[in-house]
């Protein structure tokens, strides 16, 4: 658990930060400028904040008297533009922090195999592509055994191939490697395939800071990560194939039909259900071509999206609809309607 | 075999004094302009700018003044001079003496190019390693200094040239005797003063300017290896 609470006055802008990472992707989510990288300078021990305190499941890193080196932190960092050694092989970047950190000297077979790097191992910076620039810096920082991976915006600098290339590598590191992850981006996209919690910041404030699927069907935040995306991200469990090749998940709202995809049976998806997406109906509505009606019941009405508890609402998940204010008012919705939830069409994320 | 007889004895003695005196100045003085060049570049404490006057100062001032100023600060009178001298230390009228003279006048010349290759390091690169757990020490030795190897070789040939080249400085401060502290320049010099010198005086000039060409061309061509190893080797 990373715990973050500071101020800093830098370049005319007030940061008041103060936030809590959990394990998992930890999405660090806002505007250029509004003081992201200054953050995680601050974590890193890179700057130092004028008050405030800063610590890493439970080592205090910062506070008024105590203000460790970055040596001293063991927060693993990837930076926007990679910052290999230019004069060393890409063997010799990956093997800088063995002299200091001997916890992960033993790993670097794994991690050179785990991200694919043996082919590049003599080469040299400059010779090496965007894209696997950035894959040799997060090998030699997660060989300087870090207690926390930090990332500044990693694949900001790389064209839309590149960054199709890379992300598949953030997938398996947030999978395989049990190591909490502070993720630092402005694009909607990375965050939503990436994190698990999300830090909302803006202006140098922490806006809101949360689970992202109770961001995404919150309708007065989810905006904030554009209002394309605003909609629900459910858990799945894969029940079964049917006859017909549609693969049946249970969800917390019921049983649900995927297109077939190569799934087994036990595996838990992450689905996403963009609020565009569904159609709320007051009587459970016949001859409809749609596959996916979830009995619902209506939680808040807000700026042209309804937020729904599936099922009997025993879960935590919500989901969003977007209803124009004229249907909301014919539908007679308010808070406790219960309504059937047409779900047009599911996205599947892989967990 | 290259003939050696087209010099006299005297004149390869000023030539190898002139080698010996810029080899131990340049190889003496770099640790301390690498130091004071960082200490420029790279902190900001009371006193920078007149760190940065007290070193430019032998560009400024007149060669002699420098000199007078090395005799009066480490004659065996001098303040510095007297309390050396029993240590066996003793500068004047030595070649060792020579060797100081050419240093100084040749320090300016080092920090100033030294210091543009630390402006030029991207202090990121070292805030990288650091997160690597690197000590600032170790930092230093592995990723600053191999980044500015060509600033340092350009400031070493800098150095060199200076101290091969260094006249006004050596002859105020150590004289002019051959086998002592005859230098390359004080024996031309010597030369063009009598009537016969001015053949001998022709050919020293010469070896002054194959030096300080070799000088520069090896310099050149250290400074192409090491930034086509950082660059990459496509």
């Amino acid at each position: 658990m990373l715990e973050v609470a500071f101020r800093h006055r830098f370049q005319g802008l007030a940061l008041d930060v103060a936030f809590q990472a959990p394990g998992g992707v930890t999405a660090l989510f806002g505007p250029s400028g509004c003081g992201k990288s200054t953050t995680i300078n601050a974590i890193a021990g890179l700057m130092r904040p004028e008050q405030g305190r800063i610590a890493l499941d439970g080592r205090v890193l910062f506070d008024g008297g105590t203000n460790l080196s970055p040596q001293a932190r063991r927060i693993g960092c990837v930076f926007q533009d990679a910052r290999l050694f230019p004069h060393m092989t890409v063997a010799a970047n990956l093997r800088y922090p063995s002299r200091w950190r001997r916890g992960a000297a033993r790993d670097f077979d794994r991690i050179t195999r785990m991200l694919a790097l043996e082919p590049l191992l003599q080469r040299r910076p400059g010779t090496l592509s965007g894209g696997e620039r950035q894959r040799v810096a997060i090998g030699r920082a997660l060989l300087s055994d870090p207690a926390l991976l930090v990332m500044d915006e990693p694949l900001a600098a790389l064209d839309e191939a590149r960054k199709a290339e890379i992300m598949p590598w953030l997938e398996r590191l947030r999978d395989q490697i049990r190591l909490p992850i502070l993720y630092v981006s402005h694009s909607v996209p990375e965050v939503l395939r990436l994190a698990t919690t999300v830090v909302l910041m803006q202006q140098g404030r922490v806006v809101h800071s949360g689970a992202l699927a109770d961001i995404l069907a919150d309708p007065q935040l989810a905006p904030q990560l554009g209002a394309r995306e605003a909609g629900a991200l459910i858990r799945a469990t894969v029940e079964a194939r049917e006859e017909d090749g549609m693969i049946r998940v249970a969800t917390a709202g019921g049983p649900m039909l995927l297109p077939g995809m190569d799934l087994a049976p036990g595996q838990v998806l992450r689905l996403r259900i963009l609020a565009h997406e569904v159609i709320l109906a007051r009587e459970a509505p016949p001859g409809l071509s749609a596959l996916n009606v979830l009995p619902v019941v209506v939680t808040r009405i807000q700026g042209g999206l309804v937020q729904l508890a599936p099922g009997q609402g025993a879960t935590h998940e919500r989901m969003l609809a977007q209803v124009t204010p004229r249907s909301a008012k014919a539908l007679e919705l308010q808070p406790g309607t219960p309504c059937h939830a047409i779900v047009k069409s599911v996205s599947v994320l892989q967990s | 075999m290259i003939p050696t007889d087209w010099l006299g004895p005297q004149e390869w003695q000023a030539v190898r004094l002139s080698l010996r005196v810029a080899a131990a100045a340049t190889l003496a003085s770099l640790p301390l302009a690498v130091a004071v060049a960082w200490l420029l570049a790279r902190r900001r404490f009371p006193g920078h700018g007149l760190l940065s006057g007290v070193v430019h100062l032998p560009l400024i001032l007149p060669p002699v003044v420098t000199g007078y100023l090395l005799l009066v600060t480490f004659g065996t009178q001098g303040p510095v001079g007297s309390l050396l001298k029993p240590l066996g230390i003793v500068f004047a009228f030595r070649w060792t003496g020579a060797a100081l003279a050419c240093g100084i006048m040749g320090f300016p010349l080092m920090v100033r190019a030294i210091r543009l290759g630390f402006e030029a390091v991207d202090p990121k690169l070292e805030q990288a390693a650091a997160t690597l757990g690197a000590p600032r020490a170790w930092i230093f030795v592995t990723v600053t200094l191999p980044l500015i190897l060509p600033a340092i070789l350009a400031g070493a040939t800098l150095g060199f040239a200076k101290a091969m080249g260094e006249f006004g400085a050596t002859i105020t401060f150590v004289s002019n005797i051959p086998g002592q502290t005859q230098t390359l320049p004080s024996a031309i010099y010597a030369l063009l003063q009598v009537p016969s010198g001015e053949g001998a005086a022709l050919r020293l000039v010469l070896v002054s300017v194959v030096i300080a060409m070799g000088a520069v061309l090896v310099s050149e061509w250290l400074a192409w290896r090491t930034a086509a190893r950082i660059e990459a080797r496509r």
